[in-house]
């Protein structure tokens, strides 16, 4: 059984060849499949005025929201996929999902998940189909965990208080991460992503680190570096591995597609800050998502191969004045600007071969051109991108604030403030107050907190979680259990992530007046 | 690097234009400073009263 509609995006289909192309070469047919993208957030969590335990601190928060604002909907740790059609829905039945109970795990009206993980609530955002979308769906998260911070002062002792941070280290050695997540297609060989991605990703901390103060290396401190480009670099100690908690590696191998495992890798990446800046979430998201598709297309080369990728992340984060020169395999060196300048050059002549079709093309122009000023502004005066440089504008406020005071580098007044930069409470968070450049309307947030996005599979998600919440017992990224009265459950499994989308079952769910009808229409 | 060596190119010329602009920069750069003030002010009056403590209980147990 497959619900009606045919592919939505059509990327195996070539452009449309009567675009412009510069009158360079003609437009080719792109093998970039479309960069459906998510991100995962670990927030630091404290109480303050109570004890201080921060896994039920998490689940404290997460229960606090859920209880006030929807039904509790468990995440279903099945990963077994029955047989179906791989590439679609499918209706099979199912045994009950045996669920964790001890932690909290649940899963929003949006699409997104919350749950407590290692010590920390996270929230992973809906599964988005361009950069833009990640940032309103990631600011809904901020807000998500805002309410949850408000709704569990009800419960809480009088005094006590929960206090989230959207940072990725404590300052004392130990970090918690930020991850992307893209979608690339299996037949990439892993091989080729792992050696031309790496480049990127130790390079773009100029624009989305989202500083330190200080330095959590082994046997140095804030005195030998009083702040950096980014909160993780000093925690990675591998190129390549499986790890994310120990010895973590630049590129993760974790191969859980979530989805259509022939067709489709989930890269998973590991190394970014969460930021406070709308426009470095972003360049983050949407510069990744065209150099991946620059790497599929096999047109990003291999002459920006990095000769030590773990010595030179920690270097170019260290490096303030953008000036460090890393090595690369070839022997000559470069700094990440030069790198960074490199890989933009490279992506305008794939925009204009290919088109960006495969990130969005609005967005993906749209990407193109922050990239480069930001480029710019860095290497003109990085102050000039303090609304749009996360590490540029905590370093202003703590280079102004140390020299209003005639501080030195160690005083804990320039932590506090490094910390509480990323405070969550709206009266006491720092870049809320810092002039960073908005790119998503209040409006289109209130919205994302509830709604899903009406382009990937987390539409039929959201929506049947909105409409049928007594029905559905469990639900997660590549399927949804209902419970419709008789046995056993049913689950439809979600193989593909650009199907289940507004334009494929919008009408159904409106139509269906009951879940047994919707069930009853998805298999039909 | 084309985009970059055109944004070079002014470069040369900057020494007569500087008399010109020199007012209006540091009219922008004052109100830059100004606004740092502003802001340095406030942070002031919302920076958690006692840092050393405050930074010194900030303890998390490491994540992925």
């Amino acid at each position: 059984m497959v619900v009606a509609g045919t592919m939505p995006a059509d990327f195996n289909a070539a452009v449309d060849p009567q675009r412009p192309c510069d009158g360079v070469e003609r437009y080719r047919s792109p093998m970039a499949i479309p960069k459906v993208c998510g991100i995962e957030t670990e927030y630091g969590i404290v109480v303050r005025g109570g004890d201080s335990n921060p896994v039920s601190a998490s689940s404290l928060l997460i229960n606090a929201y859920v209880a006030k604002y929807q039904r509790k909907v468990g995440w279903d740790f099945e990963d077994e996929h029955p047989g179906q059609d791989a590439r679609g829905f499918g209706l099979t039945e199912s045994f009950p999902p045996e669920i964790e109970t001890h932690l909290v795990n649940t899963v929003l009206t949006n699409g997104a998940r919350y749950y407590v993980d290692h010590a920390h609530p996270e929230i992973s955002t809906p599964e988005c189909v361009d950069a833009l979308e990640i940032v309103r769906f990631d600011r809904a998260a901020e807000e998500i965990v805002r309410l949850s911070m408000e709704a569990s002062k009800s419960i809480l002792a009088a005094g006590a208080e929960l206090v989230v941070y959207k940072n990725n280290s404590d300052g004392k050695g130990n970090s918690y991460g930020c991850h992307e997540n893209y979608l690339v297609a299996r037949e990439t060989p892993f091989g080729r992503i792992v050696t031309q991605v790496t480049p990127h990703f130790v390079s773009r901390q100029i624009f989305c680190g989202a500083g330190k103060v200080g330095c959590e290396l082994p046997g140095m401190g804030v005195k030998d570096v009083p702040f950096q480009l980014s909160q993780r670099a000093d925690f990675f100690e591998e190129e390549v591995g499986l790890e994310t908690t120990m010895k973590r590696p630049i590129i993760n191998t974790r191969d859980e597609p979530h989805c259509d495992p022939q067709q489709y890798r989930r890269l998973h990446v590991i190394v970014g800050d969460a930021n406070m800046s709308e426009v470095a979430t972003y360049l983050k998201v949407g510069t990744t998502s065209i150099v991946l598709a620059m790497i599929e297309d096999d047109q990003l080369g291999t002459d920006l191969i990095l000769a030590n990728a773990v010595a030179s992340i920690r270097h170019v984060s260290h490096d303030t004045s953008l000036t460090r020169l890393i090595p690369l395999r070839n022997g000559t060196r470069l700094t990440a600007l030069d790198l960074q300048w490199r890989l933009l050059e490279r992506a305008h002549k794939y925009e204009r071969a290919f088109g960006l079709v495969c990130v969005g093309e609005a967005v993906g122009a749209d990407v193109l051109r922050r990239w480069e000023a930001v480029l710019s502004g860095l290497e003109a005066d990085p102050t000039t991108v303090a609304g749009q440089v996360d590490w540029v504008a905590k370093k202003r406020l703590v280079d102004g604030y140390r020299d209003r005071h005639g501080l030195e580098v160690d005083d804990a007044r320039l932590k506090a403030l490094d910390l509480q930069y990323h405070d969550m409470r709206t009266d006491k968070c720092l870049a809320l107050r810092a002039g960073l450049e908005r790119l998503i309307g209040i409006d289109d947030v209130t919205t994302a907190i509830t709604e899903p996005p009406h382009t990937t599979r987390a539409y039929f998600r959201g929506k049947c979680l909105q409409k049928f919440p007594n029905e559905v017992v469990a639900a997660n990224w590549d399927s949804m259990v209902f419970d419709v009265g008789r046995d056993p459950l049913r689950r439809v499994p979600m193989m593909e992530p650009l199907r289940g989308t507004a334009a494929h079952v919008g009408t159904v769910i409106e139509e269906s007046r009951t879940a047994t009808e919707l069930l009853a229409r998805l298999g039909s | 690097m084309a985009e970059r060596t055109q944004k070079q190119k002014p470069a040369p010329a900057k020494t007569e234009e500087v008399v010109e602009e020199a007012p209006a920069a540091s009219k922008q750069g004052d109100k830059l400073k100004a606004e740092l003030d502003d802001l340095l002010d406030e942070i002031d009056g919302v920076l958690e009263s006692n840092a050393e403590d405050f930074v010194k209980s900030y303890v998390q147990k490491g994540g992925q």
